[in-house]
């Protein structure tokens, strides 16, 4: 039970003043949390509010969409990577007597599937979209160099895939951290395997990404875009699952010491990018994040001279050279909450900066929340 | 109102002259006058047919006789050369481009019988950079202004036209913003640079490619002249291709060349005369430009035929690019690495079931 610091509980409450204005849905339900005098303590549930089950708002889809329970059992002496591999197992083979004579098959599957992979990359014969997503390497080589990451070293566990729409766009916003964008990867990942609609998210990046030789052609690949609002809103109207991570380098480059602290939420642009196209925010708080490279040090001078926004230094980097290039294998929760619709806003609103800073700090709020909940529920940092 | 004499610049370069045929074959038309200072090739004055071609220089002030006496009535410019090396230098080529465009205008606006004006533009204006959108419409500006070459060009051309439209606001100006043209017959840079067997490319960049295939980008420039669509238009085919992907749809093998060299290697490509390569065609190359084409869709009320994958491919057959690599012969590497697998493949289990038995 973790009681809230003055200035959070200030801005919760600027927050709810705001949302009664601009008339968005209360994104929890949590009605009874406004009106609670300021000088109680806040509680923050020790678990997400599982009482609606499945989001009443639903973007197109129909059908049984949760694949694994939304918040995941109290955690008994058994050790989640164990749960999550043996429950893989047995989902995806087949009866033991079967799989003997199958074996064959399967590995002359694969082996035809790679070398057909090989002639179309080899002949150039596949289809890039015109931001550059080559679809075609990221489901065959990107998220299969990533799956591996994201399964066995910082065994993942995602709560809420279902308030994610199978079809049509959606705004994904969550928090940046861990000095490199693998948060990002990894909840490319989550919503690609773990989401019933398999559904690849277009990330928007920071212009240092782009101008990376390298780095930047490979970013496009795999279907990210310069974060900009008119290339936002173009994915957006094409119906993509679009995600953002407004700190940019305040967040992910933001010293140990102030883990899980959002910090500010830039210009709001996507919130105006939301509005205009009326695709509803969706929240998304990543924790475990953090602890993958601890920042505890910064060398400006050499940061200034490469260019970069900060140059980091870790227990294990630069000290240990390459080898500090290893992430601890810390226990990851990705959850997404509950969409904050925006088609109730006439997108004319987009314009008003009162209404894009009121829903830029409701989604900061829902996801810090979110954070100091997960947070009170994690046991260790590396067992989760 | 269709126009009745029409005045092409540009008709010995591919555009230009295949324009001039097209509307001389319009019976509509009454007469096609065709301008440059060289003449065209033999091959491309009959297809021109009854188009009059008059060996004149825009940059000299007796087009404005050409145009009043002829009493013309619609401007195609098409003239704008992107290459430094066949327009005799690059001093030689922003003179023809600039002075030739301001003259021609100052002879525009003298002239009361011209009504229409037609700009072959190009989607250089936008520059390319890492800091772009992934897609332009006509109402961006680029980041950083071109500093200098084909783009800079274009970019001061547009706005002498501008000035133009403000001062003859009788005069309805459309500017069609052509990506990279390709297609079997049109020769240009582009082209070139994919004919060679080993293509240079700039390390670890891909850019995104859009093209627009001759045939369109003729009938783009046919509809400007016969209607009257005042306006700024991006002309492109739809979707993109990767530069890695067209090196290998083209049976091509990419060089890449680091960001460090590319500088010299696009300097001996120039002095070998094999591309002529300018260095803003190399920023291309690291991040490519793609551009919107809503507007030409709805407001023009045109749909390109050709995606840029067709026309790439149209391209690479009309050219007769012999690949490096043959279908052939990647059917046989691939017979040879599926029946090797397999049988690596049946050996395997073969021991792993014996150990097992054991």
């Amino acid at each position: 039970m973790t009681s809230e610091h003055p200035a959070v509980q200030r801005r919760r409450r600027a927050v709810d003043r705001a949302r009664s204005r601009v008339g968005a849905p209360d994104a929890t339900g949590g009605g009874a949390e406004v009106s609670e005098p300021e000088t109680r303590a806040r509680v923050i549930p020790l678990h997400a509010d599982d009482s609606s089950g499945r989001t009443r708002w639903r973007l197109g889809g129909s059908g049984p969409t949760t694949r694994r329970p939304a918040v995941p059992s109290p955690r008994s002496a058994e050790p989640p990577p164990a749960t999550e591999e043996s429950a893989e197992a047995g989902a995806e083979e087949p009866p033991v007597d079967e799989a003997a004579e199958q074996t064959p098959a399967e590995w002359e599957e694969a082996l035809t599937t790679a070398l057909d992979f090989l002639r179309r990359r080899l002949e150039g014969d596949y289809a890039v979209d015109e931001f550059g997503f080559d679809v075609d390497l990221t489901d065959n080589v990107f998220l299969p160099l990533l799956r591996p990451l994201y399964r066995h070293w910082f065994r993942v566990e995602t709560i809420g895939v279902h308030h994610v729409p199978d079809v049509g766009a959606a705004l994904v916003v969550a928090n940046h951290s861990g000095t490199l964008p693998v948060d990002a990867l990894m909840t490319t990942v989550a919503l690609h395997d773990e989401h019933p609609a398999r559904r690849h998210l277009r990330l928007l990046g920071a212009d240092l990404v782009f101008r990376l030789p390298g780095v930047g052609s490979l970013a496009r690949k795999a279907g990210s875009t310069l974060a900009c609002n008119p290339d936002a809103e173009r994915l957006m109207r094409n119906g993509e699952l679009v995600g953002v991570w407004p700190e940019g380098f305040k967040g992910i480059g933001k010293p140990f010491r102030d883990r899980y602290k959002l910090q500010r939420f830039g210009r709001g642009g996507f919130v105006s990018a939301a509005l205009r196209t009326q695709v509803p925010i969706i929240p998304c708080s990543i924790v475990g994040a953090e602890e993958i490279y601890p920042k505890i040090g910064d060398i400006r001078p050499l940061a200034r001279l490469l260019g970069a926004p900060y140059f980091p230094v870790t227990p294990t980097f630069p000290w240990l050279g390459p080898l500090g290039a290893i992430p601890l294998p810390s226990k990851w929760y990705i959850e997404f909450g509950e969409p904050i619709r925006t088609d109730t806003i006439d997108p004319a609103e987009a314009d008003d900066p009162m209404t894009v800073f009121n829903i830029a700090d409701q989604v900061r709020e829902t996801i810090q929340h979110t954070l100091y909940r997960l947070l009170a529920q994690r046991r260790s940092v590396f067992l989760g | 109102m269709p126009p009745s004499v029409v005045l092409v610049t540009g008709v010995s370069r591919f555009l230009g002259g295949h324009l001039a045929a097209r509307l001389a074959a319009d019976p509509g038309i009454e007469r096609v006058l065709g301008v440059d200072i060289v003449p065209p090739s033999r091959d491309m004055l009959r297809r021109m047919g009854r188009a009059e071609f008059v060996r004149a220089d825009i940059r000299n002030p007796l087009i404005a006789k050409v145009i009043s006496r002829a009493s013309v009535d619609t401007v195609v410019h098409t003239a704008l050369s992107s290459e430094p090396a066949r327009s005799g230098g690059r001093t030689a080529m922003k003179e023809m481009n600039v002075i030739g465009t301001m003259q021609l205008l100052a002879a525009c606006q003298k002239a009361s019988s011209v009504r229409r004006m037609v700009l072959k533009s190009t989607t250089a204006v936008y520059g390319a950079s890492s800091r772009d959108p992934a897609l332009f419409d006509e109402t961006m500006t680029p980041k950083e202004i071109p500093s200098g070459g084909w783009a800079k060009d274009a970019t001061e051309i547009e706005g002498y036209l501008r000035g133009f439209a403000r001062r003859r606001p009788d005069v309805s100006v459309t500017v069609l913003r052509f990506s990279n043209l390709i297609g079997p017959r049109v020769d240009n840079a582009f082209t070139r640079y994919f004919s060679l067997p080993v293509v240079p490319t700039v390390l670890g960049y891909d850019a995104r490619v859009q093209l627009l295939h001759e045939e369109d980008g003729l009938a783009v420039l046919e509809r400007a002249v016969s209607e009257e669509i005042p306006g700024v238009f991006n002309v492109a085919a739809d979707g993109v291709l990767l530069l890695s992907q067209a090196i290998r749809r083209a049976g091509r093998v990419a060089l890449p060349v680091p960001g460090i060299a590319v500088g010299s290697v696009g300097k001996l490509l120039r002095t070998a005369r094999i591309v002529d390569y300018s260095p803003e065609q190399l920023r291309l190359l690291n991040f490519g430009r793609v551009v919107d084409t809503t507007r030409l869709r709805r407001q023009f009320g045109f749909t390109p035929r050709w995606t840029t994958v067709q026309a790439f491919d149209d391209f690479v057959r009309g050219a007769v690019l012999r690949p490096l690599l043959p279908p052939d012969r990647i059917d046989a590497l691939e017979r040879v690495l599926r029946e090797g697998g397999i049988t690596a493949g049946r050996q395997v289990d073969k021991l792993l079931s014996a150990v097992g038995a054991r």
